[in-house]
């Protein structure tokens, strides 16, 4: 029986306190969303939500990838394609992406599950991310937020399996964003709440429900997609679900995340599910999407992650809406960005082991290990000896640094560290950091980022993290 | 085996223009003043017919050789453009050094220019065509060691300020510096950073320049002068990248360290601190001035620090240091520096440094790094 074997997210350490937007002074524990930084985007999202999922499983088990977003950065080019080269996984994965509506994640999920059940893929990899952007300062700027959850779905030794599913489409306009627009548009919230969000989430729950032959309360966990508190209270009263069933949405402390909504909501209830629990997920978008899921005795056995609690407990709040306005590229710089050719294709192509896949060249006959791979090894002065060695699920020591107030960033300076992994000299930005969380020694992880976007397009390489963020001890 | 240039080649004549943001000069006209004042230093009156060859350096070149040539109106004669990081100007020299040696000329001239002030961004630019290696900016490359060495050595911001002070006083002294203005401590902890622990007074003041040295044979020097001054040493070492070499221990540039060796050994030098008078050092930053004082070999690894406030290396030191104002001060037109410090060598030794004058000087070194940093060149100069 097809199911979840594995669960990742991740949730951008990045918060902007609502209270900025309006000028106000941000209030410890007040409400605040996750924004992904200017390093980031749905791409690196689901890189590092697909890291957290993958943990001690072997890459090269992975026989299909689903990238589920609505905020891909390229319009034309797979996501997929770029998240499979940059989790090393092997050439002839099946790469698919899922979009253009919020619905895409449960849809990816459900897709995957199925490619499982027939049999077309021992262990499907499932990521879904968003980072959806309200104008500036408008109505939906303060409900969105930016995350990623991943699933690794296998007929073998699954956490939970799933039950049943059921899935209802419905044209309103309710939510739009037009081609070539970066902003999300709504119409006004009560007629997307009466008329849309309310009855088709009923609707489409109520159908799961005749399918499995089970009453609402018979769920232990319910994860439903949420315009906002009210609106997840009004659906959980027409559904007879009581509120210890309702997964908590992380309002005034995620945000909506769109597509990866839903997914993130499960990863939660997966984080403190128990052996027998039954679950059931409804995401929105385009009408409505629901699975139930049941939990199984290998769920005490997964090995520990972040998940979406241990990304939201690391956090740094922007010191200003305009650290968030550059953040997001909102700016009005001095030149227009981008407006060269950027990267030349024939050099990233080149060079797509090492910034995409982060491979340093592992020497066969000394085992010196040298990033980026050379022709003539500096240990032995072998040559052509060398096997690819993934440096980005390996931890590595910070071994100097330099801050850099000059390389353009949101909230100068660029911290940039010289680590080393297993011998291996690598020298990288670090993300998530202020100069103050820098000591030397310091153990470090590394994240798939977006380093700049020039050629007006986004440019991958890899950043280190503070490995102490990263524990989930 | 390698060999020795020593006292094969003679330096008969140098010169320079003012460094600094020169708005109102072009390369060309920068160019002619360096090579015209060398020209006129060396007796030359034809160029034309006495000049053999030409060695230029430059790092930010619009053009080929021919700029050089164009500039000066000489052609038909062997011409070649070096460009290599901060060692361009000590290399356009060496090459100068050895075609003389080697036969083919008994001739040359030497210049090294840039013009960083016409691209409208001050400062080094930033890059974006990798995604590896960012920020990149030379201040990021030169801070590599300064966590490392600050921590074993006990040495901070503050112990490196003193040096920027020492240059920028020296620099006060020399006519065609950029920079005439003395600074204190303060000033230099209290500036905006640039990459930690670089404030702007921890860095070389980036300008425009040229620099220019006719070499001749040493046996026909004093055809044109009766002071030559000659070439006891010249070299270039490269090293691993240090962002990338696994040996790399964040305390010492190994390029110097090579190149001190190789050169030490063609000017016969045992005890460099004991036997040179005078030097100019590559002070891109502070803490490279710091370093280089120990990879030199002039004092042990982590006793820079002590030197800095005895006052080692400061005009009426025991080894004056950057006696110009260094690229601190004089100014940093990458592919002229390296020219520039052996056209301050020469005055020195030959008792024309005006107010800076180091007294009796008779063998003095220029040294250059550059890259990320990776490669190192240094000259030997003497008087007899």
């Amino acid at each position: 029986m097809s199911g979840i074997s594995a669960y990742g997210a991740y949730v951008p350490a990045t918060r902007l306190p609502l209270a900025l937007i309006s000028g106000r002074p941000a209030k410890e524990g007040g409400p605040e969303k996750a924004v992904a930084y200017y390093d980031e985007d749905s791409v690196t999202m689901a890189v590092a939500a697909a890291m957290d999922c993958l943990q001690a499983v072997d890459r090269a088990s992975i026989d299909a990838l689903y990238f589920a977003s609505t905020t891909y950065p390229l319009a034309e080019k797979q996501a997929a394609a770029i998240v499979a080269k940059a989790l090393d996984l092997r050439r002839d994965v099946a790469t698919a992406d899922f979009s253009g509506s919020l619905r895409a994640g449960t849809s990816a999920l459900e897709a995957a599950s199925h490619a499982v059940a027939a049999g077309a893929a021992q262990r499907a990899l499932v990521v879904v991310s968003d980072c959806r952007m309200g104008t500036p300062r408008g109505g939906l700027e303060s409900k969105l937020g930016d995350g990623a959850a991943a699933f690794l779905l296998s007929d073998r030794e699954p956490i939970a399996t799933f039950e049943a599913s059921h899935t209802v489409h419905n044209e309103l306009q309710d939510l739009w964003r037009s081609d070539g627009e970066s902003f999300t548009h709504t119409w006004e919230d009560r007629f997307v709440v009466q008329e849309g969000y309310t009855p088709v989430t009923v609707e489409v729950v109520q159908g799961l429900l005749e399918k499995t032959g089970r009453a609402a309360g018979e769920y232990d966990r319910v994860a439903l997609y949420a315009t906002d508190a009210r609106a997840a209270a009004g659906v959980a009263r027409a559904l007879g679900l009581s509120k210890e069933q309702l997964q908590d949405p992380l309002f005034g402390r995620l945000g909506n995340t769109g597509a990866a909504f839903a997914p993130m909501l499960l990863v939660s209830a997966l984080e403190t599910a128990r052996a027998g629990e039954r679950l059931l997920v409804a995401g929105y978008g385009d009408g409505g999407h629901a699975l139930a899921l049941q939990v199984t005795d290998h769920v005490e056995k997964l090995e520990p992650r972040l998940g979406v609690s241990g990304h939201l407990a690391r956090r740094r709040a922007l010191r200003s809406y305009d650290s968030y306005l550059r953040s997001r590229g909102l700016d009005t710089k001095e030149w227009p960005g981008g407006a060269d050719l950027g990267l030349s294709a024939t050099i990233r192509f080149r060079e797509r082991d090492s910034d995409l896949s982060f491979h340093a060249g592992r020497c066969q006959d000394c085992g010196q290990l040298h990033f980026p791979q050379p022709r003539v090894c500096i240990g032995c002065r072998a040559k052509d000896r060398w096997e690819g060695y993934r440096l980005s699920d390996k931890r590595g020591t910070l071994l100097s640094y330099t801050f850099d107030a000059f390389f353009p960033a949101p909230e100068p300076p660029t911290i940039m560290v010289m680590t080393e992994v297993e011998g291996c000299r690598v020298q990288v930005q670090l993300a998530n950091a202020r100069p103050e969380d820098v000591s030397l020694g310091a153990p470090v992880d590394f994240t798939f980022r977006k380093i700049h976007d020039a050629g007006g397009k986004p440019n991958y390489f890899w950043k280190a993290v503070l490995a102490e963020q990263g524990d989930s001890a | 085996m390698s060999g020795t240039i020593r006292d094969q080649v003679a330096i008969v004549g140098a010169g320079a223009c003012k460094f600094g943001e020169n708005w109102d000069q072009s390369r060309e006209d920068m160019i002619v003043d360096a090579a015209y004042e060398a020209y006129e230093d060396a007796g030359i009156e034809d160029p034309d017919k006495q000049i053999e060859a030409i060695f230029c350096g430059s790092v930010y070149p619009r053009e080929g050789s021919w700029e050089v040539a164009e500039a000066l109106k000489l052609f038909g004669k062997p011409i070649s453009m070096l460009s290599d990081y901060c060692h361009t100007g000590t290399d356009a020299f060496r090459y100068g050094c050895f075609s003389i040696a080697a036969g083919m000329y008994d001739t040359v001239l030497v210049v090294g220019f840039d013009k960083p002030k016409d691209r409208g961004v001050s400062g080094p630019s930033v890059n974006f065509d990798r995604v590896r290696g960012l920020p990149a900016t030379p201040a990021g490359w030169f801070s590599l060691c300064a966590a490392k060495y600050f921590d074993t050595f006990d040495t901070g911001r503050e112990d490196l300020a003193k040096i920027a002070v020492k240059n920028h006083h020296n620099g006060t002294l020399a006519p065609k510096s950029m920079l005439k203005r003395e600074i204190s401590v303060e000033d230099v902890l209290n500036a905006r950073m640039i990459s930690w622990p670089f404030g702007l007074y921890d860095c070389a003041a980036q300008s425009d320049g040229a620099a220019a040295v006719i070499l001749s044979r040493a046996d026909g020097a004093r055809g044109f002068r009766d002071d030559p001054v000659y070439v006891k040493g010249v070299t270039v070492a490269v090293a691993p990248h240090p962002q990338r070499d696994p040996d790399f221990d964040f305390l010492a540039w190994k390029p110097t360290i090579y190149a001190a060796e190789d050169v030490y050994r063609q000017a016969g030098i045992a005890d460099p601190f004991k036997e040179i008078d005078v030097i100019q050092l590559h002070d891109c930053f502070t803490l490279t001035e710091l370093l280089t004082y120990e990879d030199l070999g002039l004092c042990e690894k982590g006793s820079a620090k002590e030197h800095v406030h005895a006052g080692t290396f400061e005009l009426g030191g025991e080894l004056p240091v950057n006696t110009d104002g260094g690229l601190k001060s004089f100014g940093h037109p990458t592919g002229a520096t390296g020219v520039r410090m052996i056209y301050e060598n020469t005055l020195q030794l030959q008792g024309r440094a005006g107010k800076r004058q180091v007294e009796g000087a008779s063998l003095a070194l220029s040294h250059n790094i550059g890259g990320p940093p990776t490669t190192c060149g240094i000259a030997i100069l003497g008087t007899n």
